[in-house]
């Protein structure tokens, strides 16, 4: 600990309000202030750069739309479908794994599989991105082909599997891996903080672990669990690398057949993948997709921000 | 042990009384499953060589049926409800595990034999042999290993003095401010803004100002710092929250003036935390893709001025090298990723040490 060295003495009444002081706490509070500025700065940059592209002439974003609201809305269903099919993906396995470090794992393992769950959000994001193109889809290529022929009957598993397999699909299992670590660590936390007493009081009326669990810890936790959800389900639509690399370029469009070539764009691969050069036409459209991205997942994670808010009042 | 284990332990004692599966019965449907999945196998006369997944996978899913199964034959149906879920809770795991192994594994296997001397010191500026029509040279990443480092250390200069004072803000100011709210509020909003989102406001405010194509290091740096303050701001908010008051009001018992006790007391205490913190916003943002792409550009030579034309990162040149899908550009795409992992990785270890050398002591 270091020994805080003392001013001379100042004449009294100069110290509290000393020009240090002051200089100090205006820059603490000028930094404050850029945070707000700086949200402000992108909504309306992306305003200014953006709103051309509401009304741009759709012979710039190609023939598949016949109006911008088409465009963007065809990309944002592409955005909606690969997050909610690796939300269905992820949920499952991210509340198994936040039980597991929370109730389930013997105490010495439970520290370090947290710490190697925190491993999995680590890695970046283009490298799951090379591995999914290049690794995931070619193995998953018998699984698509499975699905198709004995599920096909559902219009999700339909239509003719692509033989490359970097489907829509993949992407959404290669975001599903993406996003189970974010959704461990807030239901484990969740989880973590059901009251001692209610565990044991529900164990020592004889449940078996399971009841103790369903009975104790999920009703205690129900909205945090579901606001780990929603975090997870921004993250999976703001997630731009893992599908634009396992995607091949093309323009956004609506389909539920997720094993096929034809593939579905989500607002995020689509600009990353259209965004090279520096046609502004273009850009602009883009741009203004991007603020509809920004305005959808902003609404997602205040809505999840509002439910951890509420829950935590309840508890307090 | 703790109590909730104890109890159990009662739980088992009860087995004088009622029927109870041997201790290790999940161990031991487990090895019986693999034998048999196997044999059937065999008998079957599966292609080992690319059918050795599916054993382990068959495996499991019969032990989380037979061990069920099992249980409610001896015990009863809440014993056996009981058994299946422990069971998935510990096929979860094992389903987590393996694309960590994997993609970690994949990578170490493609890129390390691509990684040496030559890879690490050269650019991707190769040249065009006219007798065998091939590209020569060219496939190193010292440009984008240079390009990495210069547009992360600008963000960092960026973000760590506004995180850091908008931490001190909040912590020591902004007592139940209004402004303290919404600015608490706004970081939140801050967390969730998609990585692209944050690299088009830059490329936004930089082509408003400078004009269309406008493409340069700072702009990459000013994209990732937006994506790196909130991480900043929250790691140290916490830290130095978790400064006991009682330092801060002996200084000023000592007539030490509040900005010195900030600089001189809490943020000294709390350095540990503040170095981890920085740390990882710094591991996060390192390998972050997307907003790169738009703002920065690429280009094949070293370029070490943010301020003057495009520079290649290491994210961006592994997610152009994989798009071109020659075998030579997809070994560099391998290798840069395994470069990025071990940086990542490296990152994240030095965080840990860091924080556990300089870990708060509690006064009690």
């Amino acid at each position: 600990m270091t020994t805080p060295t003392l001013d001379p003495p100042a004449p009294a009444g100069a110290r509290r309000f000393g020009l240090g002081d002051r200089v100090f706490s205006s820059l603490a509070q000028l930094a404050g202030l850029t945070i707000l500025i700086a949200l402000a700065a992108v909504f309306v940059f992306l305003a200014i750069r953006g709103i051309p592209g509401f009304s741009a002439d759709k012979s710039i974003y190609g023939p598949g739309s016949t109006n911008f609201w088409a465009y963007a809305g065809k990309a944002l269903f592409g955005t909606c479908l690969s997050a909610v099919i690796a939300m269905i993906i992820a949920v499952p396995f991210s509340l198994g794994l936040a039980l597991f470090i929370s109730h389930y794992a013997p105490r010495r393992l439970a520290v370090p599989v947290a710490y190697v769950i925190d491993l999995l959000a680590a890695v970046p994001s283009v490298v799951f991105g090379l591995w999914g193109a290049r690794t995931l889809a070619p193995a998953l290529v018998p699984t698509q082909d499975w699905l198709n022929a004995h599920l096909g009957w559902i219009p999700l598993f339909g239509g003719t599997p692509y033989s490359a397999g970097r489907t829509i699909f993949v992407a959404a299992v290669v975001l599903a891996i993406m996003i189970i670590p974010i959704t461990t660590a807030i239901c484990r936390e969740v989880f973590a903080q059901t009251p001692r007493l209610q565990e044991e009081a529900a164990l020592a009326l004889g449940a078996t672990r399971w009841e103790m669990v369903r009975y104790a810890v999920f009703p205690h936790s129900r909205s945090g669990v579901v606001a780990g959800i929603m975090l997870g389900l921004g993250r999976a639509m703001g997630e731009t690398m893992a599908v634009a690399m396992i995607l091949s370029a093309g323009d956004p469009i609506v389909t539920f057949h997720l094993l096929t070539s034809e593939n579905p764009q989500t607002i995020a691969s689509n600009i990353a993948q259209k965004f090279y050069g520096d046609n502004i036409d273009i850009q602009s459209v883009l741009l203004a997709t991007g603020l509809v991205l920004f305005v959808f997942t902003f609404l997602v994670n205040f809505a999840a921000r509002g439910l951890v808010a509420r829950s935590e009042r309840r508890l307090s | 042990m703790s109590a909730v284990d104890a109890a159990l332990d009662a739980q088992v004692g009860r087995s004088m009384h009622t029927a109870r599966l041997p201790r290790f019965a999940a161990l031991i449907v487990l090895v019986a499953m693999l034998a048999l999945t196997a044999l059937g196998a065999l008998l079957l006369r599966w292609d080992w060589g690319t059918k050795w997944v599916a054993v382990p996978i068959v495996a499991v899913v019969l032990t989380d049926i037979a061990l069920p199964l099992w249980s409610a034959a001896v015990e009863n149906r809440r014993a056996a409800v009981d058994r299946l879920v422990t069971a998935l809770v510990w096929t979860a795991l094992a389903c987590a595990l393996v694309p960590l192994v994997w993609v970690l594994a994949k990578t170490v296997i493609e890129g390390a034999p691509t990684i040496n001397g030559a890879f690490l010191s050269q650019d991707g500026v190769g040249h065009f042999d006219p007798v065998q029509l091939v590209k020569v040279g060219g496939h190193g990443v010292f440009h984008a290993l240079a390009g990495t480092l210069v547009v992360t250390a600008a963000a960092t200069i960026i973000s760590v003095p506004v995180g850091l004072m908008t931490a001190i803000y909040l912590v020591e100011y902004a007592r139940g401010k209004w402004i303290g709210r919404a600015v608490t509020v706004l970081v939140d909003v801050m967390t969730g803004i998609p990585s692209i989102v944050a690299g088009l406001f830059a490329l936004a405010l930089f082509t408003v100002f400078f004009g269309n194509g406008t493409r340069l290091g700072i702009m990459g740096a000013v994209a990732l710092s937006l994506l790196m303050i909130p991480t900043v701001v929250r790691a140290s908010e916490e830290m130095m929250r978790l400064v006991p008051n009682d330092l801060r009001e002996a200084a000023y018992a000592l007539g030490v003036p509040k900005w010195r006790t900030i600089v001189k007391v809490v943020i000294p205490t709390s350095v540990g935390g503040l170095v981890t913190g920085v740390t990882l916003a710094v591991a996060r943002v390192v390998g972050e893709t997307a907003p790169l792409l738009v703002t920065v550009g690429a280009l094949d030579s070293t370029n070490w001025n943010p301020f003057h034309d495009q520079m290649t990162t290491l994210p961006v040149l592994i997610s152009n090298a994989q798009s071109t899908n020659s075998p030579e550009d997809l070994k560099t795409a391998w290798g840069a990723a395994l470069l990025l992992i071990v940086i990542v990785m490296v990152l994240n270890l030095v965080a840990r040490i860091v924080g556990k050398i300089f870990a708060p002591k509690t006064g009690r």
